[in-house]
Parts: structure tokens; C-alpha cells; sequence
């Protein structure tokens, strides 16, 4: 195994867990506006957050790639300002990988915040408790089990990006070159031993995943 | 026989609704505290409009009337007649669409003036239809939670009260429905409201349980000595818990007074004896 493999892998690694992370703190608030309160728009900002699942990678990495360039008016802006470049750069394929992901977040997470009755919410401001002190102690320990597969669902995806990524990152080693745009860069050398190995851990790390998801939610829907 | 003597001791500490009209027409509508009762112990004046969506279309709730410190209130009526509307209401969870409530000194809403307190700072304790207990907290933690300053002795004072000792470190899934009606009841009172709500807090359970925990409202009631509005469909219960009842059709209210009163003129005796002699709670 050699080290260019090792760095691929914990490249992406990198990228699924910023990209999560990031996610999980963003996610949140949006799940709680999207599912307890009205606003003008709602529906449209929906469909927006969930574009990204019925959208080709390439349509949004493009238009990423556009903003991202000196000549767009987020490139140039970042590039003049703080002297930053995204465009195939690590940074600018976290902030397309936050965006593209999105949806795999926002959505268990706002369904599990649905899925809470609202007599719990109800009683808790009853009992004199703020909005704040619900999330933390009624609403998030009741909503376990969708906050997994949000977490886990966001990782997974990440993991397996392809097309967002070689539209804004290209294929830089220990840049932007990830697990997924490594296999079809050695598929392209002909050379399918490297790229069945890494096939084989994305595999492996995608079936444990969702095992874990399924074997948790099976074991709280018993429990409760 | 225990019914009568019920409603005659509660006909000696409660106004009856005469002297309450007369009361209402002295204080003009704002609230008076009563001579010998806590500082907090104000009367709920209501007077609300609201334009309720039911299955059967639009109907328009109107209420006004005042009800007196340490009264025991029950709403009557058919479904979809407004009775959970009226306590969402005045928990502060449905917002009316226009009118006035106040308790005691403090306006909870006020249509005109652009007051409407949120449920947070009402202090009212909401027994919900479906009790709605934490399912992540032990029945030790759903009380504890409600308790405005950590306070472990009123904590055991509940458990014994209600006599969940022994269920103390089980989670609401492992409850019957009566236990979880007594934890929803604990944990109400746990939070020192001034205004204890119960949403049909009886109407799941058998005439046995029923008849149990009938006895823990009204030691819950006597406990808070303030006021306590209750929904209910039956009328035994109402006779036997209630200082006044509400009766309600279609959003406005139809009568209000003495629950025997309210319901013999509904009755005949003969079938009001009747109803009595076979109910079992």
C-alpha cells in the first residue's frame, strides 16, 4: 500500500468530516426553521435545500466553478480581499461538498423534528421552559436516531462524491484528489488493481455505515 | 350519597353563580384578589373571539366570563365545540384573534394593546390529552424538569403524593395508561402553576382507574388552591369534581353555572336518578 493510497484515503476522510461537521452545526437551525415555523417562501427554500438530489453534480459544480473564478464575482472578491483562491483548492471543494450535501443533513433531521409530537414542545414551554432549553433537553434526546442517519447519511455521501468535485477540484494529489476521483483516474491508466482497492474500502465503509444506521434505528424503534 | 355530600362541601367554599355575577359587575371585569386567599390567587377574567377551523367548517369561539379563584371549572360540550381551543387559549399555545385575558394584575393577552404572553411566563400547569411526557426523561426527570428551582424535597412530595415511589427511575414507555396520567398530574403540579389545565385527562381510562384518579385531581386542585379547568364528557365526573361547569355549542357558550343545576334541567329527575344509580365512577 503505498503512500499516495494512505493520503487519498485520508483526504477524503478529511473532506466527509469537515464537510459533516460543518453540516451538523448549519443543519440544525435549518431543520428547526423548516419544521416549526412559517415564512413567506418556505416551500421554494425546501426545494432549494433539495435540489442537490435530483440536480447532476456536474450542473452544480459548474456554477460553483463559475463563482469561484477571478473573472465571477465571488472569486474575485475572496481573491483581491483575503487573497484566497477556491478554485481547485480544498477549500473551495468543502464549501461545494457542504452545499451539495446539504440535503442528506437537512432532511432526516428536520423529518425526525417533525416526527416529535407537538404536545412535547407544547408541555415543555407550559413547564416555563425557552425554546432553547426544549431543543437541548425534549427535542434532541428524542430525535437520536435521526440525528444518525443525518450524520452518518452526510458522511456516506460525501465519501462517494464525485461529480461536484472534479468540476471545482479537479484531481490534485493531497488537494483535492479523493477516494472516488482516484478510481476513475486509475481506471483511465488501465491501472484496476488500485483502483479495486480503493473501490473495495468505499465499499466497506459504505455498507458498515449503513448497517450501523440500520441496526441503531432498529434497536430504538424496539426500545421504544 | 359521597356525591352529595361532595357537592354540598364544595358549595360552601365556592361562590355560587349568583354571587359571582355580582362579584363581576363589582370589579367591572378586572380581576380582585378575595379576602383571605395568597397574593397570587387572582380570578382568570376571560373575553375572547376566535375563528376555529373545524371539520364541519368555520366556527366562531366567543367567550367571555370570569372565573373565581379556587374554582374547580369543567368544560362540557361536543367535539369540535371549542373546549381545547379555550385552553390553548389561555395557556398561550393557540393565539386568539382578538379579546382580552387577564389573571389577577397580570394582562396575558390583550388584543387592542398588542399583548400576548407566551406560554412561558403564563405559569400555567397543561395536563395534555395525550399526557405528553418526555419519553427520554425517567418519571424522576419529567418532574424534576417541570420544577422552576431545583428542589428534591417537593421532588419525593410528588412521587409520594402520587404514589409513583416505585416508578420513580422507569421511562413513560414502561407506564400504564393510569401511572402516566398520575406522572402528566405530578409533573403539572410540580411547576407551581397558577392555573392547572387538564385536557379530558381521564377519558382513556377504565371506570375503576377513572374513579382513582378523579380523587387525584381533586387532591391536585385542593394542593395548587387556585383555579382548575377541566374537559370533560362526562357528566358524572363533572358532577362530582366540579364547583361550575361550562357548557359549550358550537364556540359559544350555551350555559354556566352549577353542574347538578346544568344537567337536571337537562334531564329529567327520573333519568338523572338513573344515570346516577348506574354510574360506577
Amino acid at each position: 500500500m503505498n503512500q499516495d493510497f494512505i493520503d487519498t484515503l485520508l483526504l477524503t476522510g478529511k473532506l466527509a468530516g469537515w464537510t459533516t461537521a460543518i453540516l451538523f452545526v448549519i443543519g440544525f437551525p435549518i431543520a428547526y426553521l423548516l419544521a416549526y415555523r412559517r415564512f413567506p417562501l418556505k416551500s421554494f427554500a425546501e426545494a432549494l435545500i433539495s435540489m442537490p438530489m435530483v440536480l447532476p453534480p456536474t450542473v452544480l459544480g459548474f456554477y460553483m466553478l463559475m463563482a469561484y473564478s477571478p473573472q465571477g464575482g465571488l472569486g474575485s472578491f475572496l481573491q483581491r480581499v483575503f487573497d484566497v483562491r477556491l478554485a481547485f483548492s480544498f477549500g473551495g471543494v468543502l464549501i461545494a461538498s457542504v452545499i451539495f450535501s446539504l440535503p442528506f443533513m437537512i432532511q432526516p433531521l428536520q423529518n425526525g423534528l417533525t416526527a416529535i409530537p407537538k404536545s412535547l414542545r407544547e408541555a415543555s414551554y407550559t413547564l416555563g421552559k425557552s425554546e432553547f432549553t426544549t431543543f437541548v433537553r425534549v427535542l434532541i434526546p428524542n430525535m437520536i436516531p435521526s440525528i444518525i442517519t443525518a450524520v452518518a447519511m452526510t458522511f456516506a455521501h460525501c465519501i462517494g462524491e464525485f461529480g461536484v468535485i472534479i468540476m471545482v477540484g479537479g484531481n490534485i494529489p493531497g488537494e483535492t484528489r479523493v477516494a472516488s476521483i482516484a478510481i476513475y483516474d486509475e481506471v483511465q491508466a488501465m491501472n484496476y488493481q488500485t483502483a479495486n482497492q480503493y473501490s473495495l474500502v468505499l465499499f466497506g465503509i459504505s455498507l458498515v455505515i449503513l448497517t450501523v444506521i440500520f441496526s441503531i434505528n432498529k434497536r430504538k424503534t424496539t426500545t421504544i | 350519597m359521597i356525591q352529595k355530600e361532595n357537592i354540598e362541601s364544595k358549595s360552601n367554599s365556592v361562590p355560587s353563580p349568583v354571587e359571582r355575577v355580582r362579584e363581576r359587575s363589582v370589579v367591572g371585569g378586572t380581576s380582585v384578589p378575595l379576602q383571605g386567599l395568597g397574593v397570587h390567587m387572582g380570578s382568570l377574567f376571560i373575553s375572547i373571539q376566535h375563528a376555529m377551523h373545524t371539520s364541519e367548517g368555520k366556527k366562531m369561539l366567543e367567550v367571555n366570563t370570569q372565573i373565581m379563584p379556587h374554582e374547580l371549572l369543567c368544560l362540557f360540550g361536543h367535539s369540535g365545540a371549542g373546549k381545547t381551543t379555550i385552553l390553548r387559549i389561555l395557556a398561550g399555545l393557540t393565539k386568539p384573534d382578538k379579546g382580552r385575558i387577564v389573571f389577577g394584575n397580570t394582562v396575558w393577552f390583550d388584543s387592542e394593546k398588542k399583548i400576548n404572553l407566551p406560554p412561558q411566563q403564563r405559569n400555567v400547569g397543561f395536563m395534555f390529552q395525550d399526557y405528553a411526557l418526555f419519553p427520554n426523561m425517567s418519571i424522576e426527570k419529567n418532574i424534576r424538569f417541570a420544577q422552576k428551582e431545583k428542589d428534591e424535597v417537593e421532588v419525593e412530595k410528588m412521587l409520594n403524593l402520587f404514589d409513583l415511589t416505585e416508578l420513580r427511575h422507569r421511562k413513560p414507555g414502561q407506564l400504564s395508561g393510569g401511572q402516566k396520567q398520575r406522572v402528566a398530574l405530578a409533573r403539572a403540579l410540580a411547576a407551581k402553576p397558577s392555573v392547572l389545565m387538564l385536557d379530558e385527562p381521564l377519558s382513556a381510562l377504565d371506570c375503576e382507574m377513572r374513579a382513582a384518579l378523579q380523587h387525584e385531581i381533586r387532591k391536585a386542585h385542593q394542593l395548587l388552591k387556585t383555579i382548575t379547568l377541566m374537559v370533560s364528557h362526562d357528566k358524572h365526573e363533572i358532577i362530582k369534581l366540579s364547583t361550575s361547569v361550562m357548557v359549550l355549542r358550537n364556540g359559544t357558550v350555551e350555559k354556566c353555572g352549577k353542574a347538578e343545576e346544568i344537567f337536571e334541567s337537562d334531564c329529567s329527575e327520573r333519568k338523572f336518578r338513573k344515570l346516577n344509580a348506574n354510574s360506577c365512577c
